[in-house]
């Protein structure tokens, strides 16, 4: 058995060590705003916090997050830049599928947390790993300096 | 002339479809049932096939399925704006299975593609609203004993300004389903509209933001397993070894089940079932398709492109019209093998009993998806209810119902809901492609730089005649030559004809933007090649030969003015246009890249000016055309599937690379306001990529790229 701490909440999983944490996030406690997208850390689909980092977490596996508190797509909104990343998303009418939205919020999250004003370099930079097959690169980048930090 | 080929708005109309007979079955107002009577519920009002009002609210029951493309938005809108409500006050549906209330009628069949959805929702749903409406009114003025005419609507509460009283939609329902449907609803003029031409809200981005939205790969049933499978690597393989107890003995593992091509594992998730998948240690038997390799396909579509195809349209000699012309030009163009993959895999949940069956699915198909379930059951098609999901991409992908199939065939046995989830890396390998084309074409100008005639000879698959074997007639594809043997230009000589040619061991499909955009990037490239070839301008050369296109015209100014045509380039940098009407959308791009050292190309600057004829949401039409060309831009910059021993040598987005943001181009949109129909948006402007690239690689570089992709090509 093991404790993680998912958006505030303690979960209690009894899993193997090396199951990544997308597979428990969706089939295991259901938060399924987290996607598989390719499962090699090429999509970004996947994209959580840990510890305020944004990670993978198909190749995040259980024995790597010790106690380090978890934050997905169902509880960013609770944090104050992440609200204002997905009302961004809602006023730039970001989304069309919005299948790799989850993730690409987590990691423009996490970016802004780190960087208030990044320029399109730093976009670039902390974006370049969530692919979005409907091609809503344009406005997720007008999103992202949309954010008054 | 046209001979023997069919416009693509018509592609299918007028065929011996075997359900053609059904679209007078099409449920429309003008139907004199009364609006309940059918249903027997007196609490539903259900004027028509799209309308429902009941103690949920206002519903449209929507004819088509949502990939991205924002048309649970667009039709909506179409709906409200005659029943004269607010799109804050609509709830959307997927409509379920029914061909007779629920088909396109330009594809003859309920299925989403082809960029149709809003060219056969722009009446339909209008006098779907309007017969509602009119139906709701009279019901309030019956009784409050006043004229309808005396009657306004506002919001759905139907106002009698004389007396002040007011009724909402709601409240009078139940008395409108008494009444009869009226024979004619009229419709708002323009100049009318409330709703259509504005920059609605999506309806379906706010539970897309915080992750909410049920995809179908997120669907969670009680006492639901998990899956995952391997199919066979080359077509019509099978299964030569596999070791069960291995994988059986994989902690979580719950069920294997096999046909003879594949073999999915079932456990308490996915992690159990992926590693029992890799417990197995398949083996697998090639079959027939062993020796499958793109080079040996390539080689026979050359050969196959050698000989005479069947003519689709032969005007005024332009073989004869070429001969004799000053400038003469020939080349041949190739466009490779496409994945679809969206980036949601491929995934079916089923709960199969013994007498009947439960499937949820994001299908662009749900009547096909329901016989593929029921056929590899043995259930009456009645008996499968088909749940249809908003997907997460689909570009053709999920017009097709292998997957789907292929799942009812491992689980016909299990009788607990199973949620069957693609790998990445089994989407990809198993998909069906776009078609690999082959394309010869010829061309001859006269003295003052005119085209006088030209040929174009297409060799390919066709997927009209697997997909919709009606409408492949006479021998001809009317998509594998869709903006080929038809262009905007002022062209009276032209030759066009269709090989087709099938190449062994993989299945062909639909892709996003059809015919148009393997035959633009073709056409297009060619056209400047006959600018160049004469020494002219290539947008001076499409204007001098748009004398009778109006709208075709316009595009091309306002892109050419707004890009800064005639403005002049730094080394290294180039700018190509590619002027189209395809989906009954006018859309010229001029897109402006630079060659790096190294050789690399930046996108740096997509101007796209569309003319689709009347907007429904002008913001739904700028996304459409910047996603569209983005994925446009990054097939042609990286995309081919490639077969070496039968197997698909891609596998993930490691070696199938898709465009990510610090390569897109800024994109600029700008849309020709138009009172004429609408036309498609979906695919537009992937179908206006790849010319344009091509052409801005020549103008930076000098260099002719007549082969997809361009990674391929050094530059």
């Amino acid at each position: 058995m093991r404790k993680l701490t998912i958006n505030g909440q303690v979960y209690d999983v009894d899993v193997p060590d090396d199951m990544p944490l997308l597979w428990v996030l969706r089939d295991v406690l259901g938060l399924t705003g987290t996607k598989y997208g390719c499962g090699i850390a090429q999509c970004g689909a996947c994209t959580v916090h840990l510890g305020g980092v944004a990670v993978r977490s198909c190749q995040t596996t259980l024995d790597m997050i010790e106690d380090m508190p978890i934050t997905t797509i169902e509880g960013v909104g609770d944090t104050p830049i992440g609200a204002k990343v997905q009302a961004a998303w809602l006023d730039k009418e970001v989304v069309q599928c919005g299948y790799c939205q989850s993730g690409q919020i987590m990691s423009a999250t996490a970016l802004l947390t780190d960087n208030p004003k990044p320029t399109d370099t730093d976009i670039d930079d902390a974006m370049a790993g969530n692919i979005c097959r409907c091609g809503t690169y344009v406005r997720i980048r007008e999103a992202i300096h949309s954010v008054n930090l | 002339m046209i001979k023997n080929l069919v416009s693509r708005r018509n592609f299918l109309r007028g065929t011996a479809l075997a359900t053609a007979g059904l679209v007078l079955a099409v449920q429309l107002p003008g139907n004199t049932r009364r609006a309940s009577a059918a249903v027997g519920e007196q609490s539903k009002f259900l004027p028509n096939a799209f309308v429902k009002i009941d103690d949920d609210g206002i519903t449209l029951i929507m004819p088509h399925t949502e990939v991205g493309q924002g048309i649970y938005t667009s039709s909506a809108m179409l709906m409200a704006e005659e029943l004269e409500v607010d799109l804050d006050q609509v709830r959307v549906e997927a409509a379920p299975p029914d061909l007779k209330k629920y088909m396109d009628p330009i594809l003859f069949d309920q299925a989403t593609g082809g960029s149709t959805s809003t060219q056969s929702d722009w009446v339909r749903l209008r006098e779907a609203g309007a017969s509602a409406r009119i139906m709701l009114v009279g019901a309030a003025a019956t009784r409050w004993g006043v004229s309808a005419d005396e009657c306004a609507v506002e919001k759905g509460v139907i106002h009698h300004g004389p007396s002040g009283r007011s009724l909402s939609y709601l409240e009078v329902a139940p008395e409108a389903a008494t009444r009869e449907v009226p024979k004619q609803a009229a419709l708002k003029e323009p100049s009318q509209f409330k709703l259509i031409g504005t920059r609605a809200k999506r309806l379906d981005t706010p539970a897309k933001v915080n992750g909410s939205m049920v995809y179908g790969i997120d669907i969670r049933l009680p006492g639901m397993a998990y899956a995952t499978l391997a199919i066979a690597p080359v077509k019509g393989g099978r299964i030569a070894s596999m070791n069960e107890a291995a994988a059986r003995a994989v902690k979580g593992v719950r069920d294997i089940v096999r046909t003879d091509d594949a073999v999915a594992v079932i456990g308490e998730h996915m992690w159990a079932a992926k590693l029992g998948v890799d417990a197995l240690e398949l083996s697998w038997e090639s079959g027939p398709n062993a020796s499958v390799s793109t080079h040996a396909i390539i080689d026979d579509m050359h050969e196959a492109s050698l000989k005479p195809g069947v003519v689709v349209r032969d005007d005024n000699g332009a073989t004869e019209a070429i001969r004799k012309a000053k400038t003469k030009l020939d080349a041949v163009y190739r466009s490779p093998f496409l994945s679809h993959s969206p980036l949601e895999p491929m995934n079916c949940t089923l709960h199969i009993e013994d007498d009947r069956a439960e499937l949820w699915v994001g299908t662009q198909v749900p009547v096909r998806a329901q016989k593929a379930v029921a056929e590899a059951t043995g259930l009456p098609a009645e008996k499968v209810t088909v749940n249809n999901q908003l997907m997460g991409g689909a570009f053709g992908r999920r017009l097709d119902i292998d997957t789907i199939e292929q799942a009812a065939k491992l689980l016909r046995n299990i009788r607990y809901p199973v949620k069957l989830v693609w790998t990445r890396e089994q989407d990809l390998t198993h998909d069906f492609f776009r078609p690999y084309y082959y394309d010869r074409v010829s061309a001859g100008l006269d003295d003052a730089g005119r085209l006088v005639g030209r040929t174009h000879r297409v060799t390919g698959s066709s997927v009209m005649a697997r997909w919709a074997p009606p409408a492949f007639k006479n021998g001809i594809d009317p998509d594998a030559l869709d903006c080929a043997a038809e262009t905007p230009y002022d062209e009276t000589s032209v030759f066009a004809d269709y090989v087709r040619h099938e190449p062994e061991g993989l299945t062909t499909a639909w892709w996003r933007g059809v015919g148009a955009t393997h035959n633009l990037f073709v056409m297009e490239s060619f056209v400047d090649e006959m600018a160049h070839a004469t020494g002219q301008d290539p947008v001076d050369f499409r204007r001098k030969m748009l004398t009778r296109n109006p709208r075709a015209l316009a595009v091309l100014g306002l892109a050419a003015e707004k890009a800064g045509w005639n403005t002049k380039l730094p080394k290294g940098r180039g700018r190509g246009v590619n002027l189209q009407f395809a989906f009954n959308t006018y859309l010229a791009h001029i897109l402006e890249i630079e060659v790096v050292p190294g050789k690399q190309v930046k996108l740096l600057r997509s101007v796209l000016a569309v003319d689709c004829g009347i907007v429904i949401n002008p913001d739904t039409v700028r996304a459409q055309m910047e996603g569209g060309v983005l994925f446009g831009l990054g097939t042609a910059m990286f995309n081919e599937v490639t077969f070496t021993g039968g197997a698909v040598d891609q596998s993930n987005f490691d070696n199938y690379r898709i465009l990510r943001i610090n390569e897109a181009p800024k994109v600029e949109v700008y849309q020709v306001k138009s009172l004429e129909k609408p036309g498609g948006v979906g695919e537009a402007g992937t179908a206006a990529a790849a010319g344009a690239l091509a052409n801005a690689i020549f103008s930076a570089t000098g260099k002719r790229l007549r082969s997809l992709p361009l990674s391929q090509t050094a530059v």
